[in-house]
């Protein structure tokens, strides 16, 4: 299954033209500025903009052609707002019941079951909406969405509403959804944080138009693109674990182009695991460092460079196929004599590990 | 001495006229409610002034066009005496219809408020959770807007329980058929029966008090909810 669209919208001063073909799996996060067209494409993938002219085919089939418009309530998706939205005439449980009782004929994908225990609001059900704080209502409109058993899921900055605290209460939720699902999800985001712990591929969105798109590691890694430039640049890896090291209270963890090693309780091994590196946490040599402290250093290919800011520049790194960004000085770079082709190790002072 | 057998005829008539009257604006208000709250039609506040005009109207004046269309030389009424009918002036019928048109302000407006008030999201919402349109109104919209129908209601009911100029000129005053309480109460003044105005018109009085009443008391009660 693949998502292709390709719509359009004109209103006022603002226009909507984007033509995407999006992976029918995992997490796609549609990000870029405040007023670049994220909720109006994502609210137009809904068919909740009637004026949005152009085709949308989901799997095979079709939600939007020259002479069709298939209606909101017959889309087969599940749709979290950026406020919660709760229904306030209903307990927790009728809004969660709300859109089951009307799933008829749809296989069910996610229980009801599931759905409350994954966002864990099994206590909350005989409460009203006015009764939740902020994070429990926005956990509760996301298993109202995975109630119906969608066969896409959309959600449009779920987390922007809500205060730092309950944020770092629903990511984690988000985080398991990620892994638990195999519907795709269509994340829209402004915030890089998000994106990067949770997104598979990325669109990137700018003044209604689609200015990049691809898999989250090569666009975070893109030096043609801003997200390479701002000061907390980093370079997200995927990897899976492969083992414990007890003695030191290590673990080690392989990826395409080698393998880290990384203080943290010990994950069960094979599961997958995301690392974030910041660029500023990778440090340039060109010969191997035997006498360092540093864990993480890799051979790498200096792939390209690009200057960011007046003292510093982005270098681009290839450790096999894998991209990684590092941040030095224009200063360092001159002296090593970096260019295009040559090999260099990076040690990696600091690696984030996210599950 | 208390209400007389007319004066107690007179109070049940006009407690049928103020529900039927009620029911029906409830049932043909509404969906004009809904369409003034939701559409964007540039000449909305037409339909608008139209709905509003029986606030300032005064009532005779409403009573009057009426009883030019319900009688018998009239569109309506003479519409009626082909079809074998009779014309609907001085008829309980031709007074509801007064009633419906008198307070049709009193209850849309406080519905398309409502409605207006639930915004659009909610219905999103429903849109995205399978419901069709009419499902979201009846599951969603109205429920939510049950406030604003509380209050259409009775405000509707209490106010064509004081309707006077209209039914004065369309219903005259036939006991047991039109003669509504605040006709009675004249009658009973100019009659210089004063204890028996006084006995109706204490009771018209409380009973638009505990309606008023009950109105901001249930108001309440929502509003603190909602928020």
């Amino acid at each position: 299954m693949s998502i292709e669209l390709q719509l359009s919208l004109a209103r006022g001063d603002f226009s909507l033209d984007v033509a995407l073909s999006l992976p029918g799996r995992g997490v796609t996060a549609i990000f870029g500025p405040s007023g670049c067209g994220k909720t109006t494409l994502l609210r137009a993938i809904a068919g909740l903009e009637p004026d949005v002219q152009g085709t949308l085919q989901v799997g095979d089939r079709c939600w939007q052609g020259p002479d069709r418009f298939l209606p909101t309530h017959k889309r087969p998706l599940g749709y979290v707002f950026q406020e919660p939205s709760l229904f306030a005439h209903l307990s927790v449980q009728g809004n969660l019941e709300y859109g089951l009782k009307r799933r008829k004929g749809q296989p069910e994908k996610i229980a009801l079951a599931s759905a409350i225990e994954l966002l864990g609001i099994g206590h909350l059900l005989q409460r009203k909406p006015h009764q939740l704080s902020g994070g429990e209502q926005q956990r509760v409109a996301i298993a109202r969405a995975l109630a119906v058993s969608p066969d896409i899921l959309l959600m449009d900055e779920p987390l922007a509403a809500l205060d730092q605290q309950r944020k770092q209460e629903i990511l984690p939720y988000l985080e398991s959804l990620h892994q638990t699902l195999d519907i795709p999800l269509l994340y829209v985001s402004h915030s890089r944080d998000e994106v990067a712990r949770l997104a598979d591929h990325m669109v990137l969105l700018s003044e209604g138009r689609v200015k990049a798109t691809g898999s989250i590691n090569a666009l975070f890694t893109r030096l043609d693109l801003s997200l390479a430039h701002e000061p907390g640049t980093e370079t997200v890896i995927n990897a899976v674990v492969a083992g414990h090291d007890a003695h030191y209270g290590l673990s080690h963890l392989d990826f395409a182009g080698g393998r880290f090693t990384v203080a943290g309780k010990p994950l069960p091994l094979d599961q997958p695991v995301r690392l974030q590196v910041l660029a500023r946490d990778v440090s340039l040599t060109l010969e191997h460092q035997g006498q360092t402290s540093i864990l993480n250093i890799f051979p790498a290919t200096v792939e390209a460079l690009a200057e960011a800011g007046p003292a510093h520049i982005t270098v681009r790194l290839l450790l096999g196929n894998v991209p990684l960004l590092s941040r030095i000085t224009r200063k360092s770079a001159e002296e090593l004599g970096l260019a295009p082709g040559t090999a260099v190790y990076a040690q990696i002072k600091s690696v984030a590990l996210m599950t | 001495m208390s209400l007389t057998d007319a004066d107690l005829t007179a109070l049940l008539v006009t407690l049928k006229l103020a529900a039927i009257s009620t029911c029906i604006l409830l049932l043909v208000g509404t969906p004009i409610a809904w369409w003034l709250a939701r559409t964007r039609w540039r000449f909305k506040f037409l339909i608008e002034a139209v709905v509003a005009l029986p606030l300032v109207l005064p009532p005779t004046v409403l009573g009057f066009y009426l009883l030019v269309t319900l009688g018998p030389h009239g569109p309506i009424g003479g519409l009626m005496e082909t079809l074998g009918g009779r014309p609907l002036a001085f008829t309980f019928s031709g007074l509801v219809i007064g009633s419906v048109l008198y307070s049709m302000p009193f209850v849309i407006q406080p519905v398309q408020n409502a409605f207006s008030a639930i915004g659009n999201r909610p219905l999103e919402v429903a849109a995205t959770l399978r419901a069709s349109p009419l499902d979201r109104f009846f599951t969603v919209a109205v429920p939510l807007a049950a406030p604003g129908f509380i209050t259409a209601a009775v405000l509707g009911f209490a106010h064509t329980l004081g309707e006077f100029g209209v039914v004065l000129m369309i219903g005259g005053n036939i006991p047991g058929e039109t003669q509504v309480v605040s006709i009675a109460i004249y009658d009973h003044v100019e009659a210089l029966e004063y204890s028996q105005a006084h006995w109706i018109s204490g009771g018209l009085l409380l009973l638009s008090f505990v309606l008023l009443m009950a109105v901001y008391a249930l108001n309440r009660r929502f509003t603190v909810v909602k928020t």
